[in-house]
């Protein structure tokens, strides 16, 4: 049981990465990841998200009647964004200005209803919140690894600390989309490279 | 048909708890929000108005908020007052300003000093701009360029420019940012604009 548990929560970091390896929740990705701050807020955001909805689903699973399964799921997960998008606004109401819209585009992420489906309608509650806090971590590596390599070569800051000297003129292209896909593009090579992954 | 029946008590099952959870949620966190709400205006002005400085914590920013800052009840138009202590006429006048950029409508405030003509601060405060493009208006550096240029001349508003280089030396002018002219036009137009809005109320702060 140990191992199990430990092989549903670690596997998203490498083998299974949601980003890398599944290459979903790529528009967040790409959207959040300017500043290592505004990453670590959508990861906690995003991982709450997923393991909750997995737990909630993990529990209906034997009720849920199949010809609205698809529309129950997304009604559990549209309200779990939403609290998260109160509760942001309540008390993190600087950081939810800068994620704006992308916190309740959670709902549209595909890592949190393919987790739904794929995982939590088989399997039991506990498992479910495993397999999700580890979907949710594993996307959260990679954006906070994303963003900070945007936030350094664009700002020359980590977390808002100054690294570079205040004379830096900051790398224009690595703040925009163009940049994050091109960094993106790198980390899923070094992803796979060390996983050995191959696309079928 | 029995099916049929269980799945629709399901989803109405399904739909009333989600929306009980979620207005009781809203309902719940209501106040809290508003608050948060009202300190990033008071903010704002105060931003605009140059007297914020980095490090201020809310209970300071508040404080100051509410001993200096005044809105001005005989003009139509949203005007806000800055009164040091112990003065009675006021040192500084803010005013919204707000319009298109280049994704989105920008939001921001700008306050004047007393001769009500030279400029002495202003803030954006929420936009769509590009980050590290456009964006780069909420940055302190392109807001610095506006202190000691004026809006307002001879009881006008000036056509304010926002130009490619030389801004530095133009009373009526600021540089603009590379790679976001278009944020820029949107910033000039609207801010002449709001400018004509405010002249008549100036003329006869002015005549007084």
């Amino acid at each position: 049981m140990a191992s199990k548990a430990k092989k549903l929560l670690m596997d998203p970091f490498s083998d299974n990465n949601p980003i890398t390896v599944q290459v979903l929740g790529i528009c967040s990705a790409l959207a959040v990841t300017v500043k290592v701050d505004t990453a670590i807020v959508m990861t906690l955001a995003l991982t709450s998200v997923v393991s909750l909805s997995n737990v909630v689903i993990s529990l209906l699973r034997n009720v849920i009647p199949n010809g609205i399964r698809m529309i129950v799921e997304m009604a559990v997960i549209a309200s779990l964004v939403i609290i998260a998008d109160q509760l942001l606004r309540a008390f993190l109401f600087d950081i939810s200005k800068q994620l704006s819209v992308f916190v309740g585009l959670i709902i549209t992420n595909c890592i949190v209803m393919g987790r739904a489906e794929a995982f939590a309608l088989q399997n039991p509650p506990k498992d479910s919140f495993l397999d999700g806090l580890g979907n949710g971590l594993g996307y959260g590596i990679i954006l906070i690894a994303v963003a900070s390599i945007r936030e350094f070569l664009g700002f020359g800051t980590w977390y808002g600390f100054k690294i570079l000297p205040e004379n830096y003129m900051g790398n224009g292209l690595a703040l925009l989309a163009p940049g994050a896909f091109i960094i993106l593009g790198l980390l899923i090579w070094l992803q796979r490279t060390i996983s050995k992954y191959v696309e079928e | 048909m029995r099916e049929d029946a269980k799945t629709l008590t399901f989803a109405a099952i399904v739909c009333v708890s989600c929306s009980l959870l979620l207005s009781g949620t809203a309902a719940g966190l209501k106040s809290r929000q508003q608050a948060n709400e009202a300190f990033d205006v008071q903010r704002n002005i105060v931003k605009a108005f140059g007297e914020f400085k980095d490090g201020m914590t809310r209970p300071e920013i508040e404080a100051l908020y509410s001993k200096c800052v005044k809105q001005d009840e005989n003009c139509e138009l949203p005007l806000y007052l800055w009164t040091n202590e112990s003065e009675e006429k006021p040192a500084k006048y803010a005013f919204p300003i707000e319009g298109k950029g280049l994704w989105g409508d920008v939001y921001g405030y700008i306050s004047l000093e007393a001769d009500l003509q030279t400029i002495a601060g202003i803030s954006f405060y929420k936009h769509q701009e590009t980050p590290g493009l456009g964006a780069e208006i909420e940055k302190v550096w392109f807001q610095e360029q506006f202190k000691g240029d004026t809006l307002y001349a001879d009881g006008k508003a000036v056509d304010f420019r926002i130009v490619k280089s030389g801004g530095g030396s133009d009373p009526h002018a600021v540089d603009g940012i590379s790679g976001a002219t278009l944020t820029g036009k949107g910033v000039q137009a609207f801010l002449r604009e709001d400018a004509k809005a405010y002249e008549t109320y100036f003329n006869t702060v002015r005549g007084k």
